[in-house]
């Protein structure tokens, strides 16, 4: 069951759409903002108050790389491993974060704490190597940085 | 985010606000001459607008370089339906990172280009598709456009002129196919990003298929300046057929990485060398991939040339969306190769087979050479294989993937071979590999 605040949040982006359906992101945002992930049951309701099917709807969720249709950690790591990155140290970087966390792409810390996923790239090359933690940008990454940022999410 | 140091070398047009206090405000934007553009151009009228348009030789800033005054030119005027005026704050080329800074820090400049672009077409809602990435640019939008609305400058009867437009942001969700105007066209209608076939082109059928102006955020942004200042101030910046200034990105090896504004036509060494310091640690420039991760590497002697649409088109690279992505000596060729056709076959969409078949085929076979497992064959079946996908697929993102890929295997064929036949890559010690 979606919550009221979730059903008026989704009203309020729909409003701005001659169809209900282009609100289709932002609902799953919306969900996904409050409970980590999209389930099945989550879809399902978002799918019905949108009025599409939830295939429909299914769709448009497993295309964009934002949308977690799995169980995450409390925060997401998204690495850039674009070419700019690349060229200013993604290796290093991408290695560090494995070490220090315990865990390969697309897991999650044993205490729930972080998932770890690549990324391709943010939009800010002019500053590489960077990362995202849920929805912050954390620029020039080098391991010691890393580690310090890191603290900041419980 | 902070914007980088400034060069003395830059032309500042669109960036003329940045680093102001509060740069993102109403006032501080109405205190440098904001929303005067618009106000001129309703005394104008649309053809006149147009004509300005046209003679500043403005061409889109997503990649295409299509002139924006022809395209504005193609919304039929008579149309029945309702019109839209569409931002593609997508920006997903590797190595670009300018729309960002335009909406940070100036996003009334954004919102005045849209409304400019509204008045001339004849469209009352404008949307701006802006990647998912950038939520906090999303925040900053909104606030903009709220004060826009209190203080009528969008909304109904704007300043009195009987015009009226509204604008909603929108939120993309991580798609870089979503930056392809067909599939964010999509995208923005609540559907999967999967291109659409064209024609017919979002000037006559986009969104909703009613005629809707696209374009990205530079060119909107450009759009104030032109008509305050005139088309052809802004022509006379550049160079002929390619007006104005120019958002370059340089990343990679230099001293000093950012978002520079300089004319069109400013010399690429010059911009390596001058504008971002030089390479770092003193060693010698190998390659650099002029306009994001699309467009053909030069190599180091190629790169005396001018930074323009068409000197590009003839040294056979593009000048895209402004990514001038910088390789020193240490770099490896093939790893670059390869780290390109990463990002383009993850983000296929799917939907057309030589592109999806294409990228996954080209990904591992350069995955082979690099690792040393490669064959002589191989080198000639990488360029063979993208030489198959030009012009094949559904929408452009196949030709992206394949002509970097041929021009890295042409211009650094010694290289892929000396990674052949269990040979260890010679760039592996070097810092940027592995
Ligand atoms: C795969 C692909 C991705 C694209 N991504 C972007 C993008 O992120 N931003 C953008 O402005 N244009 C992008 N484009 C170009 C758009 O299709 C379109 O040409 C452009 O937004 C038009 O605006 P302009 O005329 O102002 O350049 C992309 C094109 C392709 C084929
Ligand atoms: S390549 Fe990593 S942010 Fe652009």
């Amino acid at each position: 069951m979606l919550t009221p605040e979730e059903q008026r949040e989704i009203e309020q982006e729909a409003a701005s759409y001659p169809e209900r359906r282009a609100a289709s992101i932002d609902a799953l945002r919306i969900v996904q903002r409050r409970r980590g992930w999209v389930s099945d049951e989550a879809l399902a309701d978002v799918a019905e108050l949108l009025g599409m099917s939830p295939a429909e709807l299914e769709s448009v969720a497993t295309f964009y790389n934002l949308i977690f249709r799995k169980p995450v950690g409390r925060h997401v790591i998204l690495i850039c491993d674009s070419v700019s990155c690349w060229i200013m140290g993604y290796t290093k970087v991408r290695d560090h974060l494995k070490a220090r966390l315990g865990i390969n792409f697309g897991e999650t810390t044993s205490d729930g704490r972080f998932t770890l996923l690549p990324i391709v790239c943010l939009g800010a090359c002019d500053r590489a190597p960077v990362m995202m933690v849920d929805e912050d940008t954390h620029l020039d990454l080098t391991p010691a940085r890393i580690d310090a940022i890191l603290e900041r999410y419980e | 985010m902070l914007y980088n140091e400034p060069s003395p070398l830059e032309v500042k047009v669109l960036t003329r606000r940045f680093g102001l206090p509060n740069s993102q405000s109403l006032d501080t934007y109405l205190a440098s001459d904001g929303y005067k553009a618009f106000r001129k151009a309703v005394e104008m009228g649309p053809e006149k607008v147009l004509e300005e348009l046209k003679v500043s030789n403005l061409r889109g800033r997503g990649g295409a370089g299509f002139p924006t005054g022809m395209k504005w030119g193609f919304v039929p005027r008579n149309s029945p339906k309702p019109k839209y005026v569409v931002v593609n704050a997508d920006e997903g080329e590797p190595g670009t990172c300018k729309d960002r800074l335009l909406m940070e820090n100036d996003p009334h400049q954004l919102l005045e280009g849209m409304l400019i672009a509204g008045f001339v077409v004849d469209a009352h809602v404008g949307y701006i598709y802006v990647r998912g990435e950038y939520r906090y640019v999303i925040e900053i939008l909104d606030r903009a456009i709220a004060e826009a609305y209190e203080r009528g400058y969008l909304g109904k009867n704007i300043l009195g002129t009987g015009f009226d437009f509204d604008v909603y942001t929108h939120t993309g969700a991580g798609s870089y196919e979503c930056g392809e105007e067909s599939a964010l066209l999509e995208s923005l209608e609540g559907k999967r990003g999967v291109p659409r076939i064209r024609p017919p082109f979002p000037a006559v059928a986009g969104l909703y298929q009613c005629p809707t102006v696209l374009n990205n955020v530079e060119s909107f942004s450009a759009v104030p300046a032109i008509i305050r200042d005139g088309g052809a101030a802004f022509a006379a910046l550049g160079t002929p057929k390619n007006g104005g200034t120019r958002l370059f990105c340089i990343s990679g090896h230099v001293n000093k990485p950012g978002v520079y504004e300089l004319p069109m036509g400013f010399n690429l060494l010059r911009m390596i060398n001058e504008v971002a310091g030089g390479v770092r640690g003193g060693k010698k420039l190998k390659a650099v991939i002029p306009g994001g991760s699309s467009c053909p590497v030069l190599k180091a002697e190629e790169c005396d040339i001018s930074m323009d649409f068409d000197s590009l088109a003839k040294a056979k690279s593009m000048l895209g969306s402004g990514g001038v992505i910088v390789m020193d000596e240490d770099t490896c060729m093939v790893k670059a190769a390869l780290r390109i056709m990463r990002f383009y076959q993850h983000e296929s969409c799917g939907w057309c087979i030589p592109c999806r078949e294409g990228t996954l085929w080209l990904r591992k076979l350069l995955a082979r050479v690099h690792e040393g497992g490669g064959t002589q064959s191989d080198v000639p079946l990488i360029g063979e294989l993208a030489k198959n996908m030009l012009g094949r697929t559904f929408c452009p993102l196949g030709d992206a993937a394949a002509m970097p890929t041929i021009a890295f295997v042409e211009k650094f064929r010694e290289e892929f071979e000396a990674h052949l036949n269990g040979a260890p890559c010679p760039f592996e010690s070097k810092p940027v590999s592995a």
